[in-house]
């Protein structure tokens, strides 16, 4: 056990922090509040730059354009992103969880075609999993795909998708074979969004905003050539995907929470109790040392995580309980928030009297959220139960 | 960076987990709880030719010199034994005070025969204010000798000399010193007894000031939680094979997610434990500026963890969790005690806020 920097790390962070200086964006708090529709170009701007750098997607090997970073060099940059506070990049996704699925298990001619766009934001990618009736079961999605000569035809509903606006480019996961037992029969399609018969509608959630699209697929046409992974070995694919999302997520939150609780400690010096500021209130300042102190054990299980992944090459099972731990830490950061500010919590961005510009009012809506989206709770938990305690399946 | 164990640690990791099992177990631990002091000589002979009872103290000393990281994996499967008698008090408590307070010719007198395995030894702190706050201690020597009272001493019944925290300075008193009266008290923890100490002009050689004492119960108090990490992964073990083979409704209940779902929350606290623990070790091996910082979260979460799991792993195993016969409530009567030794969860939370709140910029972060 050594938890200091190896000269490797050191030297990658030491090249990073180099760099951002002179190329992170001085001007992004400005463009921060505003609509993802209209910074998004400044995104993507963003992430050629980046891009130019060679560190867009530092994770990924070299040959297609990363750095083959360690996830102790991935949670480095993302602290470092984090400490210039950099914006972030406009294909999160791509770069995150579709373009690792490619390059693990796409075909040369499908690499070669879509890696570099992924690199550069030229084609900006979403993913089309979730279905009004599969969300936690996902083997049970119905959109079909059928084989016509050399192409498919889609059929279906998607929702939940992130991006879908402006995704030129989908991951949809489709039923191939409906004959076949649930998971057997599903296939994983590179999907031209610009195809006739796609639909996107946004679909409007609790907080007022639209993240998320719902995707319609009418007699859409995708060539068999773009079957991602073998035909009716779609889940596998599927699979790969989720397990990096559940990856990469951790360390970025890691720094929003730091960036939270360090707000928080800042507002109860300011705000009053009794007569007194409220980060001298014993049961507020029990509350946040509780909060500050599951943020670093949070840290804590990332970097066992990470060192149990280098070591044995598989994710261990400390890497099941960080999406339980960070989603409902969240959700607990901000109820924390909303007792500090009493009142003044539940007002929205806009109001004169906000604080923050409704920063913590957003954020204890936004947070129901992370409870269920990148798979729920108690998913998490019947992983943990029947992968790691081997328990029988409860479903 | 590297957060796994090495090689070595993995090791001395293992080779105690199998020591503990063969010299200690459950039928062993509970003919010990049922006596006196929960002391067993050849039990303790054993323990010290492993090298245990020297096992983070220098070799000057007759240690065996290894880090804080060894002595929370040393820990952590002493718990899961639920080793019982004085080796927490005399090794850790005892052993940790005497290396920071005393001088090295008091280190060659009290220090090395624990080492040797040859002194059992401990610490009085709390008075009847039960404070775990220093600045409350009330006891204070005079002309070389103690009068006042000293409660929830551990394993003293056993002790041959104690360590006496006094508001000017640490004294040593030898167990047997005249106006020195030892009684029992009656602790929900059976493998770790407690005592009131009335002391009555009795005769205490000063070891040193108090200045170095916190930093000594640093490293009881992350032992301590060590210790809680083993307590949970034995309460988690037995219940997970519990609700793999209790069948009710035709099913191992282990099916039903309202089961399930519990048992994976008791993995998710105890592996988040074990996580503050090991680097609450590596922090104060490291003298880490965020040391004290990194025990109280251990000490915090594991306190409160460690209850949790308790409660689950009794619920879980129904009736049967409810008798004697069952183990549960052995690690769950340990785990009240060592919730509240060296402060409690809401003790820890106000020390955290001191130290985060009032005092922004000492928690290190790894970059």
């Amino acid at each position: 056990m050594d938890l200091k920097l190896t000269p490797e790390e050191s030297s990658f962070r030491d090249e990073l922090r180099a760099w951002l200086a002179t190329n992170a964006p001085k001007d992004w708090a400005e463009w921060r509040e505003k609509p993802l529709e209209e910074s998004y170009p400044y995104l993507r701007a963003w992430q050629r730059k980046l891009h130019d750098g060679r560190w867009a997607a530092v994770s990924w090997p070299q040959e297609y354009g990363g750095r083959s970073a360690t996830l102790m060099q991935q949670s480095l940059f993302w602290e470092e992103m984090a400490r210039v506070e950099a914006p972030p990049m406009a294909n999160s996704l791509g770069l995150g969880l579709i373009g690792p699925t490619i390059i693990a298990c796409g075909t040369e001619a499908q690499k070669k075609r879509f890696i570099p766009k992924i690199l550069s934001a030229e084609e900006i990618w979403c993913q089309g999993f979730s279905e009004p009736n599969a969300g936690s079961d996902l083997a049970g999605l119905q959109t079909e795909a059928k084989l016509d000569g050399d192409h498919y035809v889609v059929n279906g509903q998607k929702v939940w998708t992130s991006y879908g606006w402006v995704g030129d480019w989908c991951e949809l996961i489709v039923r191939t074979d409906s004959s076949a037992a649930k998971h057997k029969g599903l296939t994983a399609l590179l999907v031209d969004m610009k195809s006739p018969g796609v639909e996107v509608r946004p679909l409007r959630q609790m907080t007022g905003e639209s993240e998320f699209n719902e995707l319609f697929f009418q007699d859409v046409r995708v060539p068999a050539e773009n079957v991602l992974g073998k035909v009716n070995d779609g889940w596998n694919v599927a699979m790969s995907t989720l397990m990096y999302e559940r990856g990469s997520y951790g360390a970025r939150l890691q720094l929003t929470f730091n960036r939270y609780i360090s707000r928080l400690i800042e507002l109860a010096r300011s705000v009053q109790r009794n007569g007194r500021p409220a980060s001298e209130d014993p049961l507020i300042r029990q509350k946040l040392a509780q909060c500050s102190a599951e943020i670093e054990i949070m840290r804590f299980n990332q970097m066992r995580a990470f060192s149990r992944i280098s070591a044995t090459g598989v994710p261990g099972p400390e890497g099941s309980i960080q999406k339980i731990f960070w989603s409902e830490l969240n959700q607990r950061l901000q109820q924390i928030a909303q007792e500090l500010l009493g009142s003044y919590g539940q007002l929205l961005g806009g109001d004169p009297h906000a604080v923050d510009n409704g920063l913590w009012s957003y954020g204890y809506l936004r947070t129901r959220g992370n409870t269920i989206e990148a798979g729920t709770s108690e998913v998490q938990r019947n992983i943990i139960g029947h992968f790691v305690l081997g328990l029988p399946r409860s479903y | 960076m590297q957060f796994g164990l090495s090689e070595s640690q993995e090791f001395l990791k293992e080779s105690a987990r199998k020591f503990f099992a063969g010299e200690c177990p459950s039928a062993e631990m509970r003919r010990l709880m049922e006596t006196e002091t929960a002391y067993d000589a050849a039990l303790w002979s054993k323990l010290t030719e492993q090298g245990y009872t020297g096992i983070v103290y220098a070799e000057e000393y007759d240690g065996v010199g290894l880090g804080k990281v060894e002595l929370m994996l040393l820990m952590e499967e002493a718990g899961r034994a639920l080793l019982p008698g004085p080796f927490f008090s005399t090794v850790v408590l005892a052993g940790s005070v005497l290396d920071a307070v005393g001088s090295p010719a008091h280190k060659k007198k009290y220090l090395a025969p624990i080492c040797r395995g040859e002194a059992r030894a401990t610490v009085a702190i709390l008075e009847s204010s039960a404070s775990w706050n220093l600045r409350d201690v009330q006891l204070t020597a005079a002309n070389g000798k103690l009068t006042g009272e000293k409660l929830f001493v551990s394993d003293a019944g056993v002790a041959d000399f104690i360590l006496v925290v006094a508001r000017n300075g640490v004294f040593i008193v030898d167990a047997k010193a005249n106006g020195l009266k030892i009684s029992p008290m009656l602790g929900m923890d059976l493998t770790r007894k407690l005592y009131v100490l009335e002391f009555k002009d009795t005769p205490a050689e000063h070891l040193g000031p108090t200045t170095n004492l916190p930093g000594a119960l640093d490293i009881a108090s992350a032992a301590l939680a060590a210790e809680l990490v083993g307590g949970m992964q034995r309460t988690l073990d037995l219940t997970v094979e519990y609700a793999k083979t209790r069948k009710q409704f035709g099913k191992p209940i282990g099916m039903f997610q309202a089961v399930q779902h519990q048992c994976a929350d008791m993995y998710l606290e105890t592996e988040s434990s074990r996580s503050a623990v090991y680097y609450a070790g590596w922090a104060l091996e490291e003298n880490a500026p965020d040391a004290s910082t990194a025990v109280s979260i251990a000490k915090m979460y594991s306190s409160d963890a460690a209850r949790a799991v308790g409660n689950r792993g009794i619920q879980i195993h129904g009736g049967m969790g409810f008798t004697w016969e069952n183990d549960l409530h052995l690690y769950y009567r340990r785990a009240k005690a060592s919730e509240n030794a060296f402060g409690d969860a809401t003790f820890h939370r106000e020390r955290i806020a001191s130290l985060v709140i009032d005092a922004p910029g000492v928690t290190a972060k790894s970059a």
